[in-house]
């Protein structure tokens, strides 16, 4: 069998609040994309993915005390592993299950809220040492009772793309069983001003790949999925398989993506590499297509060097969840099993107009196709890029 | 499976990377320890040196030494284990927007506030195309990336990878520590850390990064055995792990020559090292290092340097012991690591 299996899977973003109800938002085009009212921010005209649940909602659905000390990427990616977790053949997870999350941030949303109150106030001190993208994994661990094998891939956007590539690798190697694999992020004031900064969001709904694109909309989200070596599976449902992946550098700039797409270029190269398989094995792609006049073209380059003329049914899913950061290659992971598992493309909305540079126009509404292999792409600040091959359970 | 070499090693830390040959350790008055300045533009464009944070710095400047060592030009892996990041970066974004309600920023240091900034930054001076991963688990960053290393390994094609652990200080968010009690209260000397007996640590930036390499060559200083991440575990379950851990590499604690342990002066936590000087280690060479470098969330990575030079040149200095055992030969060596109780790290090192 090819590629290691994907046995589970869990999701919050802005357009559901589990699978099916994803699922349903990515199949009748109804995106999550709304203004900041969890958020406190004072750009409430920036549209955002935004989870229209408070922490104070999250803790009361996950039972917790009100004393707690959980981030608000741990609280999602809490949510996100319970379904998981309800899912799955396990009660609780087997003592020698690992955990590899990614995270951009982590749990800054803390030290933003927090930072005048820890000199004089003892009782947030707890926070202190939640800024650093650790705590929330550890955390997240905690109360599912993960003691082994736990570590956080912070790669920017690329993060839990990275998450999944490494835990498929300690399965193949025979490291782990048994891995829980994504990641969370939250939207965190620090981020929204950060790329506010950078002038590339939008104040409109995000529109990849389209000719007048301007910017990307930020989201959060936590995705996380279950890999199982063949000796574990026994008769499991398996979602699709991780049949390849790839990882690159840009090097060209520290924000910037190339414009010959080099980095992108690369890590889809050893992507299909790994899996082996030919350009034309492609049904599907999960595009990164943030939004951004860089990005897109950047990525667009990319693809018509690796498949000609005939670049493959393409589709970003951004304009439905934003962009969830360091969640986002979970997310998308989750989207490609999905059109595996269903036969459709989900669409590529606020499409209008090709871009003059490239000409290439995305899926812009709901089909069904059946699908067998799925590239999703992840790329990230520090040039990092990373491209995962799902494949269906043969 | 192809075994790892450590062909090349770099550390900036608060001594001086010459600490096997000099006779005295720098001493530090206060619990908050920076880095020794370096040549830095010895090796780095002065251009981009100015708008580097002093973790990239460090990063780059121990990269390009360790890789320089090893004669290697680009390496076709670059990971990287940093628990806090770009904090100074971080920190100056978070100040100036809080500070100004969210008003008009300058992007700079958000653009450089990412965790994979060293890493990215390492790439883009070194043109490296290749694999690029930034881990960020509290005190087993580094261990994070060793694990990688050992599956990049796996690859046939891998010649040559690059790995490092890395962390700075920052004034407000490294002040932070002194308030929930990770940094000691009470001002110390770093060489009295092991005589305290209050909670909290000193807290120090440094760097270290190693070429690795599947092939062995004349100044090779060791052999990269295994690595392990424990999250959480009793006291009472450390020692079994440990064997299980040096059984899987076919050894045993009696084969162990030195063991390193990162014993930081914290009275809650450090009943772990204590367990293992006063149980499974006890008539083994012990040594500790942040008595002269302190504790961050990478400094595992300097550990890993220390395990190499000993290794290498076959020979301890006084200053890094513990107990009064000597190793003569050292041969096998094993860095047992953790923060507050959680995050522990195990790495067996092995001489050639």
């Amino acid at each position: 069998m090819k590629g290691i299996a994907v046995t589970g899977m869990g999701i919050i973003s802005a357009i559901g609040r589990d699978i099916e109800e994803t699922h349903l938002s990515l199949k009748y085009g109804k995106n999550g994309i709304s203004f900041p009212e969890i958020l406190p921010t004072k750009h409430k005209d920036l549209p955002v993915g935004e989870i229209k649940l408070s922490n104070s909602e999250l803790s009361e659905l996950l039972n917790l005390p009100e004393d707690h000390s959980y981030t608000r990427a741990a609280l999602l990616g809490i949510y996100a592993i319970k379904e998981l977790l309800e899912n799955s053949a396990y009660d609780q997870f087997p003592e020698d299950t690992g955990f590899i999350s990614g995270t951009s941030i982590g749990g800054i949303d803390m030290t933003e809220k927090h930072f005048y109150d820890y000199k004089n106030n003892p009782e947030k001190r707890k926070y202190i040492q939640a800024q650093h993208p650790g705590y929330t994994t550890e955390k997240i661990a905690e109360y599912f009772g993960l003691n082994g094998m736990i570590t956080t891939i912070s790669t920017a956007c690329s993060s839990s793309a990275n998450a999944i590539m490494m835990g498929a690798q300690m399965i193949e190697s025979g490291k782990l069983m048994r891995v829980i694999v994504g990641g969370s992020d939250c939207l965190t004031k620090f981020t929204l001003n950060g790329f506010n900064s950078l002038k590339i969001l939008s104040t409109k709904n995000s529109r990849p790949f389209d000719n007048a694109r301007d910017g990307l909309n930020l989201g959060e989200a936590a995705g996380y999925l279950m890999l199982e070596a063949e000796d574990c599976i026994n008769g499991k449902t398996v979602l699709g398989r991780v049949s390849g992946y790839g990882n690159a550098n840009d090097a060209f700039h520290q924000t910037a993506s190339s414009e010959n797409g080099e980095g992108a270029f690369q890590a889809i190269s050893k992507a299909l590499k790994k899996a082996n398989l030919s350009t034309t094995d492609i049904d599907f792609i999960n595009a990164h297509g943030t939004g951004t006049k860089n990005n897109d073209l950047s990525e667009s380059v990319a693809l018509k060097r690796i498949f000609g003329d005939k670049v493959p049914y393409f589709s970003s899913t951004k304009g439905f969840t934003g962009h969830t950061l360091g969640a986002a290659g979970a997310v998308e992971a989750i989207f490609s099993l999905l059109a595996i598992q269903k036969g459709e493309m989900f669409p590529n909305l606020n499409f209008s107009t090709e871009m003059l540079e490239t000409g290439l126009g995305p899926v812009t509404g709901f089909q069904k196709k059946n699908i067998n292999t799925m590239l999703s792409n992840s790329f990230g600040f520090g040039g990092n890029c990373t491209s995962l091959i799902f494949q269906r359970n043969e | 499976m192809s075994k790892i070499y450590i062909n090349g090693i770099s550390s900036v830390s608060p001594q001086s990377e010459d600490i096997f040959e000099e006779e005295n350790p720098l001493v530090y008055k206060e619990n908050t320890l920076t880095a020794l300045d370096q040549d830095y533009k010895s090796i780095i464009n002065s251009m981009m040196l100015r708008r580097m944070s002093k973790a990239v710095k460090m990063g780059l400047y121990c990269s390009k030494k360790a890789l320089l060592e090893a004669e290697v030009e680009i390496p076709d892996a670059i990971l990287v284990g940093t628990g806090q990041g770009c904090m100074q970066d971080t920190e100056k974004f978070m100040t100036n927007m809080l500070e100004s309600e969210e008003g008009l920023l300058s992007p700079t240091s958000f653009i450089q506030s990412t965790h994979n900034t060293v890493g990215g930054q390492i790439a883009l001076d070194l043109k490296c195309k290749g694999y690029n991963m930034t881990f960020t688990q509290n005190s087993v960053s580094f261990e994070s990336a060793l694990l990688d290393a050992i599956l990049q390994m796996e690859d046939e094609s891998t010649q040559n990878i690059l790995v490092g652990g890395v962390d700075e200080t920052s004034q407000e968010f490294t002040g932070f520590q002194r308030l929930d009690a990770q940094i000691k209260k009470e001002n110390i000397s770093n060489l009295d850390l092991y005589k305290s007996e209050s909670s909290g640590t000193i807290i120090s930036e440094s760097a270290a990064f190693f070429s690795l390499a599947p092939e062995k060559k004349a100044s090779s200083y060791a052999e990269f055995k295994d690595v392990e991440i424990i999250n959480s575990i009793e006291i009472s379950g450390l020692n079994s792990k440990i064997e299980l851990f040096l059984k899987r590499n076919n050894t045993s604690v009696s084969e162990i020559d030195a063991v390193i342990l990162g014993r930081n002066g914290d009275a809650r936590f450090d009943h772990y090292y204590e367990e293992l000087q006063n149980g499974m280690f006890l008539a083994k060479c012990q040594l500790g290092f942040k008595h002269l470098v302190g504790e961050n969330n990478a400094v595992s990575s300097y550990a890993f340097w220390l395990a190499s030079k000993i290794l290498k040149e076959k020979q301890i200095p006084e200053i890094f012991k513990l107990n009064t055992l000597n190793c003569s030969a050292p041969g096998k060596v094993l860095i047992y690591n953790q923060y507050l109780g959680r995050n522990h790290g195990l790495i067996l090192l092995q001489s050639l």
